[in-house]
């Protein structure tokens, strides 16, 4: 049996890394333990989140799937961080832990080119470092021309919860014994990552009339570019919030020794920005209590989340913890907590194509590569889908920059400058995030998407209309002037604005700080839809701010121009520090720009690099 | 950077010794060819040897040479200093001895570039660098010298560390929205911090000036018509005969430089020739660049004849000094008053017959530029333009952030301001890396540093 493009794991990298080879024309194999499991979501019942809801809009901008998933099975969602600057502004939404994967798989199974196999894989064929196929846990061998793997935790995984260490992935399911020993024998670094999740409780036994409530956003969002929202406003389903106390923080105290973290039985490296309750009370000491959001996971069963609470304690430790919180003090715990270990690679041995430097036609997405997070993964398996695709076509790999897209920072960031615990996107992550917005993810990624040949033309419709009916905009504000009568100037007295000359345009007005897109609809209707209007004042109110950025992306894509020829020899370049060669041969960074975000690589470092190119390489460099 | 490079590392000129620096890894073997002496492949790091530097059999200098090991060297590579005998004709011809035999002339600021290429030293310490090498008097040297220490570079390290302070507190506002454990950053916070930072970059600044009295020292011009005792007071202030002093009108027909320093601050002198209408052509050369002198000096001293009425040319004077640092000298105050000024507050009155007033003269410099104050201060200066600008650059974007804070913009959109005054500063101390500064910097530089 052979195909041109196997992916190995169904979880969010998977999903999209299978579904665009296959729309892309190539005959797809998924290869899953359990088509159960396909998108599943063992820990947070959310999508989105900040720039994680950006890293969304933009899967879909691409043609990926996760954005019109979420839209067709959430139960709540919000705009975080609207009273923010627009750079910042992220959708997340509580994704139905039911219906979600569910719902993707219908989508995979209904997506020309692409098989679903239920198995095991546990090792890689490879021929002249080049991928020749895989072979199943039953010794089975399929091949292929490329190959994907997106294993998420599976690999060599272990649950731990106090003392209790288990050989096992999330929900009980079979880890993958050998593939992770089997890329070592390959040549790739393997390293140990570690995360966690908190425990679910019975909804039946929350008391939520202490709880505080939190709602949903009451105007309409999607994650994705070309769908109608699907759901009712009103039927937005609350999440609550409650404390921890100083009881709590007590009986943590007190049991230290006994979770598995502080107890010296991890040996992973955890993430520090998702840290476990132990984490966050042990550092800070002088914190009285800490925010937990209770939300459901699913509204076909009553299991509820408790955000913020993820721990390694046993589990008549965290009986005692939760049943000090007001609100849970009867609360059943359907689901005890637990960290998980798991082998990940070293993302330093990736092309920024995500295919691996060891082996030609293997590309890895997903926590394999070191990332943490749904939408993480998801994004990557885009990408590596879509470069695998064309890496069998000859065609140059698409690489997304910094000042594109999330998708470039991250990628960017991980074959740059590795992960030593598993990375989450954030917004800070991104030095131009004024221009990788989620109101203009279109407009930067849908033509990439036409070129790429991932959107339907049904997609790339919705895109052009938006780009005309922005442009209509615009000609609107430019030509619509502002009568000033008697009435319009006592409106703007009242609010204390200075009155405008006559005929001034709507979009001259729209400059000054105080007069918003809102206001002026208070005087005068502007018929046009809201992602448009908020686009379009952006661009005008912050022109001045988008300028700055865009004058430091021309530096950088200046760097980014000068290119390194793949075959330079480090041990030529003299006077490099032995630690900035050491990083550049292993990296070995495709321009100065890459080079110079390497952590290790000083700018001396730079230098002597530069000047060396420009010696041996003259005119090319 | 395989070769070897050479260079004479004094000033050339007639001094009692010159030195020549040899930097890169062949230059112990390169010496050596041309040493007769020692043999300096088997001596120890750090050491001096005496011989002699010889041409075949001739022998070309009697010479001490310090034989330094990489890395602890000025460049981290193996240097070889030979101290030789001063004067042209006898540096020159070592020099051209060691290119002979395969060294190659270094190129402006090389050293310098090498040893900031190499790590050993950061930008600023390599701007330093070429600073304490220029530098003439004491004040200069410190604050070279402390430049070299990263003194300056630990203030800035400072500045930016504040800044980056409120930037990740921005952050974690923005990435964790609902978490109410991080400081929410307002724009009362970020007015009040902005401040601070905007006063430490400011102070930063008004030091550079007084970097640049130090690097630069005061220009101050005397001015007066001819025959006031222009030239009597510059000798006495120098107590030597600079000048040349008659009783002859219009003997001064040139610019006359002379330098003395005030607490350690340099002090040029410029003796104007007499200003007065001419029709001497020669005289009138020197008449116009006395003028330009004025609007050039940084302080102007106007020397009046006590014992004369003020002339049109002297009211002219004192109009044309007016808007300008000045002191007026009333000489000659021996003999009888016959000058009526109006109150000027910066009034000095003596004569260099008795050498009166002329401490007093000094005394006003003195306080005018708070000399007595420099040298107690840290000399922790930006010293040069690039310096200043970076500094000048990063207080914009500051100063944009508070301006838009009244503007009530998003403070994540602040950030932006705050995130290039960072990456200035970060440029400043070499932290952020900038294409083509560095080439730019070291050609700059002058040769043999």
């Amino acid at each position: 049996m052979k195909y041109d493009i196997i992916v190995v794991g169904g979880g969010h990298a998977g999903c999209e890394a299978a579904h665009i080879s296959a729309f892309m024309g190539k005959n797809t194999l998924l290869i899953t333990m359990n088509k159960k499991n396909i998108a599943d979501m063992p820990c947070n019942p959310s999508i989105g989140g900040t720039a994680k809801g950006v890293i969304v809009r933009d899967i879909d901008a691409l043609g990926g799937l996760m954005g019109k998933v979420a839209d067709e099975s959430h139960f709540q969602i919000k705009m975080l961080n609207s009273k923010k600057g627009p750079a910042v502004r992220s959708l997340r939404c509580q994704a139905d832990k039911t219906t979600y994967p569910k719902n993707m798989l219908k989508r995979l199974e209904s997506t020309k080119n692409l098989t679903i196999l239920e198995a095991m894989v546990e090792n890689i064929l490879v021929e002249n470092k080049k991928v020749k196929g895989i072979v199943l846990a039953n010794d089975n061998e399929i091949y292929c021309d490329s190959l994907i793997l997106t294993t998420g935790t599976y690999l060599k995984s272990n649950i731990l919860r106090g003392t209790i260490n288990i050989e096992e992935g999330p929900h009980g399911e079979a880890r993958s014994n050998f593939l992770s020993d089997n890329l070592r024998k390959l040549g790739f670094t393997i390293q140990r990552l570690k995360t966690g999740t908190p425990p679910r409780i019975k909804k039946e036994s929350i008391d939520f009339s202490v709880c505080s409530e939190e709602y949903g956003d009451t105007t309409f969002f999607t994650f994705s570019h070309d769908d109608d929202p699907k759901y009712k406003i009103e039927e937005q389903q609350k999440c609550y919030l409650v404390y921890t106390n100083e009881v709590t923080h007590q009986i943590i105290l007190d049991n230290l020794d006994k979770s598995s973290m502080y107890g010296g039985y991890v040996t992973g490296v955890g993430p520090r920005y998702c840290p476990s309750i132990e984490d966050k009370i042990v550092r800070f000491k002088d914190k009285l209590r800490h925010q937990l959001f209770l939300e459901p996971e699913s509204m076909y069963y009553d299991e509820w989340y408790i955000q913020g609470f993820s721990t390694s304690m046993p589990e008549e430790v965290q009986e005692k913890m939760v049943h000090s919180i007001k609100g849970l003090e009867k609360a059943i715990i359907t689901k005890y907590a637990y960290a998980i270990e798991y082998d990940a690679i070293d993302p330093l041995q990736l092309k920024p194509s995500l295919e691996t430097k060891i082996i030609e036609n293997l590309f890895t997405a997903g926590q394999i590569n070191g990332t943490s997070g749904y939408e993480e993964a998801a994004g990557q398996g885009l990408i590596a889908g879509i470069n695998a695709v064309r890496k069998l076509d000859n065609k140059e790999a698409f690489v997304l920059k910094r000042n594109e897209s999330y998708l470039g920072v991250l990628i960017d960031d991980l074959v740059t400058k590795g992960t030593k615990e598993p990375y989450r996107m954030l917004t800070s992550r991104a030095e131009y995030r004024l221009l990788l917005r989620h109101d203009n993810s279109d407009l930067r990624l849908r033509e990439y998407g036409h070129q790429l040949g991932t959107l339907t033309s049904q997609m790339y419709e919705n895109y052009l209309n938006h780009l005309k009916e922005i442009e209509e905009l615009k000609s609107f504000l430019k030509s619509t002037k502002l009568e000033i009568s008697d009435k319009i100037k006592t409106y703007f007295s009242e609010k204390n604005y200075s009155i405008p000359l006559n005929k001034t345009s709507l979009f001259e007005l729209l400059k000054r700080p105080e007069i918003t897109m809102e206001f002026l609809e208070s005087i005068q209707e502007i018929p046009f839809n809201e992602n448009c209007k908020e686009i379009v004042s952006i661009e005008i109110k912050y022109e001045g701010y988008i300028k700055k950025t865009e004058k430091e992306i021309e530096r950088m894509l200046k760097l980014e121009e000068k290119q390194i020829p793949i075959d330079i020899d480090y041990n030529k370049v003299k006077n490099l520090a032995s630690e900035a060669r050491q990083k550049l041969e292993t990296i070995r960074p495709l321009s100065i720009g890459q080079a110079s975000r390497i952590s290790g690589v000083n700018p001396a470092d730079i230098s002597i690099l530069t000047i060396y190119l420009k010696k041996e390489y003259g005119k090319d460099e | 950077m395989e070769d070897t490079i050479v260079a004479i590392s004094t000033s050339l000129g007639v001094g009692a010794i010159s030195i020549i620096r040899v930097s890169g890894n062949k230059s112990i073997s390169l010496v050596n060819s041309i040493f007769k002496g020692e043999d300096l492949e088997k001596v120890k790091s750090h050491t001096i040897h005496y011989g002699f530097i010889i041409d075949k059999e001739e022998i070309i200098d009697e010479v001490l040479v310090s034989v330094m090991l990489s890395p602890k060297t000025f460049t981290t590579e193996d240097v070889v200093e030979i101290n030789c005998h001063g004067g042209i004709a006898t540096t020159n011809r070592i020099l051209e001895l060691l290119v002979e035999n395969g060294g190659r002339l270094a190129e402006p600021g090389e050293f310098t570039k090498r040893a900031f290429l190499n790590g050993r030293i950061s930008l600023l310490e390599a701007e330093s660098v070429s600073d304490l090498i220029e530098s003439k008097s004491e004040s200069q040297r410190r604050m070279a010298i402390s430049g070299v220490n990263g003194r300056l570079t630990a203030i800035i390290k400072k500045i930016r560390e504040d800044i980056l302070n409120i930037i990740a507190n921005i952050e974690v506002n923005i990435d964790y929205p609902e978490y109410e454990d991080a400081l929410e950053i307002t724009h009362e916070y970020l007015k009040e911090k902005g401040k601070t930072i905007k006063k430490d970059l400011e102070l930063l600044l008004s030091n550079a000036k007084v970097g640049k009295l130090i690097k630069s020292g005061i220009d101050i011009a005397l001015v007066g018509r001819p025959n006031v005792g222009k030239s009597s007071i510059l000798n006495a202030l120098l107590n030597e005969e600079k000048a040349i002093v008659t009783d002859i009108s219009g003997t001064t027909r040139d610019l006359i430089e002379a330098h003395m320093t005030l607490n350690g601050i340099e002090i040029n002198l410029i003796d104007t020739a007499g200003i007065r209408e001419t029709e001497d052509v020669v005289e009138k050369i020197g008449v116009d660049k006395s003028k330009q002198i004025i609007e050039s000096a940084d302080l102007i001293i106007l020397v009046l004849n006590n014992n004369e009425e003020l002339t049109k040319e002297d009211q002219k004077l004192l109009e044309q000094i007016k808007d300008r640092k000045h002191i007026v000298f009333i000489n000659k105050d021996d003999l009888e008053t016959k000058l009526v000024l109006k109150n000027n507050l910066n009034i000095i009155k003596g004569n260099t017959k008795n050498l009166d007033g002329l401490e007093k003269l000094k005394q006003k410099i003195i306080e005018m530029y708070n000399l007595d104050q420099i040298n107690k201060k840290d000399l922790t200066y930006l010293s040069n333009i690039r310096q200043i600008n970076l500094v000048t650059e990063s207080l914009k974007s500051i100063e944009h952030s508070l301006e838009d804070i009244e503007k009530e913009i998003p403070i994540d959109m602040l950030e932006i301001h705050l995130r290039h005054a960072f990456d200035t500063l970060g440029t400043l101390i070499g932290e952020t890396y900038e294409d083509e500064l560095i080439d730019k910097l070291f050609k700059n530089f002058c040769l043999g540093k």
